[in-house]
């Protein structure tokens, strides 16, 4: 066999390769864009491609009078901004006295952190639904919005801190000389040149109320606090099969903007984790 | 700073006076050392405390070793959290009495070898510069104690009482039990078969699902970066979708399609074989599944890892190997792996610890079933899952926070183990 021959065997088989991965990828997407066109609620009439498509669900989910969809959308939209702001600020905080000043118990504390991001969120929530019950915050979004503001730190708070390492000290110094004091330097030479880290923390801590499911569902209560997770869930749950058309509307709404976004900042995201994380 | 004037005068004066001084009442070593200022900032500092959180910090350590005497009144679970956030109050306030102990005895020494006292102004200003990195993290701090170790210690706490959903608050009172629940977990028959059970699924799931994604990953990255291949950015774009939308939508839409009666896997793929899988009844094929969507949900992001940290590594190690004959597979072995390798082994331990702790797709899927006769737990159910249900379905909180010790023991230690091993750590550790 030629040298070339095999060359084009070998590339032909990465294409069927890819090709495979693509359907694999796209089956089950397609499917629920198909069920969500469906026009009967029942998934035991639906078919992938249905003869006389409608948009009906997607009409419910945002114009009948029963559907909370735009509430719930509503709910996820304003935890996620405010999670997003105030995990940046702490988190900054903590990280640049990790990062620039040598304090006691700072050797401690990052080992602390390290631990703490490997413990599981479920080990804390019997304590966090008891503990929010007693300061009247349960079954409010001020209450999920702080455990996610405080359950974030350890794991970004490295992340940060390994970020804000690699930026030279000679900056600082060079701020201090100018008459910059800590919080100059914080203000004027860290937080700007962050900006690529702080971006992947903004936006995983955006994205987190949109994807999780577990807080949520133990936090809040009534159907008007529901975050989108939450909601949809409780849609099918009851009646699986029953509801499931809409609830695949339903999700194609919420996956789409959040597909769009994270497609267009992988790039970003990977950098700021495997620079974070390794140093390079 | 140091000025010469008068080194006799304080010759005599002693650490150890200064440190018996401090220890006997915060900030009177402080006044020994003619630092009046500070002094009596300690003293009043330790005098509020005690009149302000000594009679919350008293009934709740009272709380905290009883859990309550008289039912009904007394509610055994806000006493326990009363008394661990009286633990952490003390152990604050220990920290700052050290700190007040050391401060004092430093002190001493220097105004022992001569050196006068700071003026006011430098004080101040010694006080802002080292106190600065405090001011930064209290916040933070202060959210993290609540939210994240208080609920720890409470959890830990639990594991030692019989709280479960005969014997709760406030109707009843909640007893501390020692190690009781943990020797039921090994020993009573009901509860050690079904922790064996799904202590090995779970290992097994971590290893399987995690290094299947893995492998995956790997392997499309490196045939992508081929430069034979056409289109690259579209390919990437496509391959990243998994990752890119949320999780939970995407295990329900599996749930459904894996479904024996409507889902599409079985009417219309699997029966162009005449197969017909019950997905969801039996435990063997209900693994298996969930294996399957993990790997689809989880290769992207290693992916995306990979293929950053491949178009990183220099053309001229690959150059040198095929001057010295190197084979593709050598190179594969001896450069692109232990490339990527040493890039991500930090980020791929959290991938091992995120699928052992992956309540999610369990929990999503099947809700941890199908359910066995006569086993405490479903036939999928990892330990997570088993602890939520447990938990919030059985309220047998004694039992699942004793498992969840466990699961966090074994996860932190692992993880602990791994990261000792990577370079950033590392280099935190010789600080």
């Amino acid at each position: 066999m030629s040298r070339k021959m095999k060359s084009r065997l070998e590339v032909s088989a990465i294409y069927f390769v890819i090709f495979v991965m693509f359907v694999v990828i796209f089956y089950p997407l397609l499917w629920t864009v198909g069920m969500s066109l469906n026009p009967g609620k029942s998934l035991y009439s639906a078919s992938l491609f249905p003869e006389n498509w409608s948009l009906e669900h997607y009409k419910w989910l945002f114009t009948d009078p029963d559907s909370e969809y735009l509430l719930w959308y509503k709910n996820s939209l304003m935890v996620a901004t405010v999670n997003a702001f105030f995990s940046v600020i702490l988190t900054s905080l903590i990280a640049y006295a990790f990062s620039r000043y040598r304090f006691i118990g700072r050797k401690y504390g990052l080992y602390a952190f390290l631990l703490l991001q490997m413990f599981p969120a479920i080990m804390a929530m019997v304590a966090i639904y008891i503990l929010l019950n007693l300061i009247g915050l349960l079954d409010t979004l001020t209450g999920l919005i702080l455990v996610y503001i405080g359950g974030q730190i350890p794991f970004n708070a490295w992340l940060v801190k390994g970020y804000f390492d690699t930026i030279p000290r000679e900056l600082d110094d060079a701020a201090r000389i100018d008459g910059a004091g800590h919080f100059g330097v914080f203000i004027r030479i860290m937080l700007p040149l962050a900006r690529p880290i702080l971006g992947v923390v903004a936006l995983f801590n955006f994205m987190a109320p949109f994807m999780d499911f577990l807080l949520p569902r133990i936090v809040l209560r009534s159907p008007e606090n529901f975050t989108l997770a939450v909601g949809l869930f409780n849609f099918i749950n009851q009646q699986f099969a029953n509801n499931f058309t809409r609830f695949a509307a339903g999700s194609i709404l919420i996956a789409v903007p959040i597909a769009v976004v994270y497609l267009l900042s992988q790039r970003y995201l990977i950098t700021g984790l495997t620079a974070g994380g390794t140093k390079g | 700073m140091a000025t010469q004037g008068a080194p006799v005068k304080y010759s005599k004066h002693s650490p150890a006076l200064a440190m018996t001084l401090s220890l006997i009442f915060a900030g009177f070593g402080q006044l020994y050392n003619r630092r009046y200022i500070k002094g009596i900032l300690f003293i009043v500092l330790e005098v509020s405390f005690i009149f302000t959180l000594g009679r919350f910090i008293n009934y709740g350590l009272w709380g905290l070793r009883t859990l309550g005497v008289t039912p009904l009144e007394d509610h055994s679970i806000f006493l326990m959290i009363y008394g661990l956030i009286s633990l952490l109050l003390i152990a604050f306030a220990l920290g700052l009495y050290i700190l007040n102990i050391l401060d004092a005895k430093r002190n001493a020494e220097r105004l022992r070898q001569g050196e006068s006292n700071p003026k006011m102004k430098e004080t101040i200003r010694n006080v802002w510069d080292r106190g600065f990195p405090y001011l930064f993290i209290t916040p933070g701090l202060f959210m993290l104690t609540f939210i994240v170790i208080l609920p720890i210690l409470f959890t830990l706490s639990l594991a030692f009482t019989d709280y479960n959903q005969y014997n709760s608050p406030p109707g009843n009172l909640l007893n501390w039990v020692g190690w009781d629940n943990f020797k039921k977990l090994v020993t009573l028959n009901t509860w050690s078969e079904t922790f064996f059970d799904v202590f090995t699924w779970t290992i097994v799931w971590t290893l399987v699902a995690t290094t299947l994604q893995i492998a995956l990953g790997l392997f499309l990255a490196l045939i992508v970066n081929d430069p034979r291949v056409k289109f690259k950015k579209w390919i990437r774009t496509v391959l990243i979708l998994p990752w890119a939308v949320p999780a939970f939508v995407t295990i329900l839409i599996f749930s459904a399609m894996f479904n024996g009666e409507f889902g599409t896997i079985n009417r219309d793929l699997l029966v162009l074989f005449g197969l017909e899988i019950p997905w969801m009844q039996d435990p063997f094929w209900a693994k298996i599944a969930l294996i399957m969507i993990q790997t689809w949900l989880g290769f992207p992001f290693v992916f995306a890892l990979f293929t950053g940290v491949l178009q990183s590594i220099s053309r001229d190690w690959y150059e040198a190997a095929e001057v010295d004959g190197g084979s593709r597979w050598q190179k594969f072995r001896y450069i692109t792996f232990p490339h990527v390798m040493y890039a991500t082994a930090p980020l791929l331990i959290m991938q091992y610890a995120g699928n052992f702790n992956n309540f999610n797709i369990i929990y999503l899927f099947n809700e941890g079933g199908p359910p066995i006769p006569g086993k405490r737990a479903g036939g999928t159910d990892i330990l997570i899952s088993w602890v939520y249900d447990l938990t919030f379905e059985i309220n047998q909180y004694n039992m699942a926070a004793a498992i969840t010790i466990i699961l966090g023991l074994i996860v932190t230690g692992f993880a602990f183990y791994q990261f000792r091993k990577t370079r950033s750590f590392k280099e935190e550790g010789n600080m």
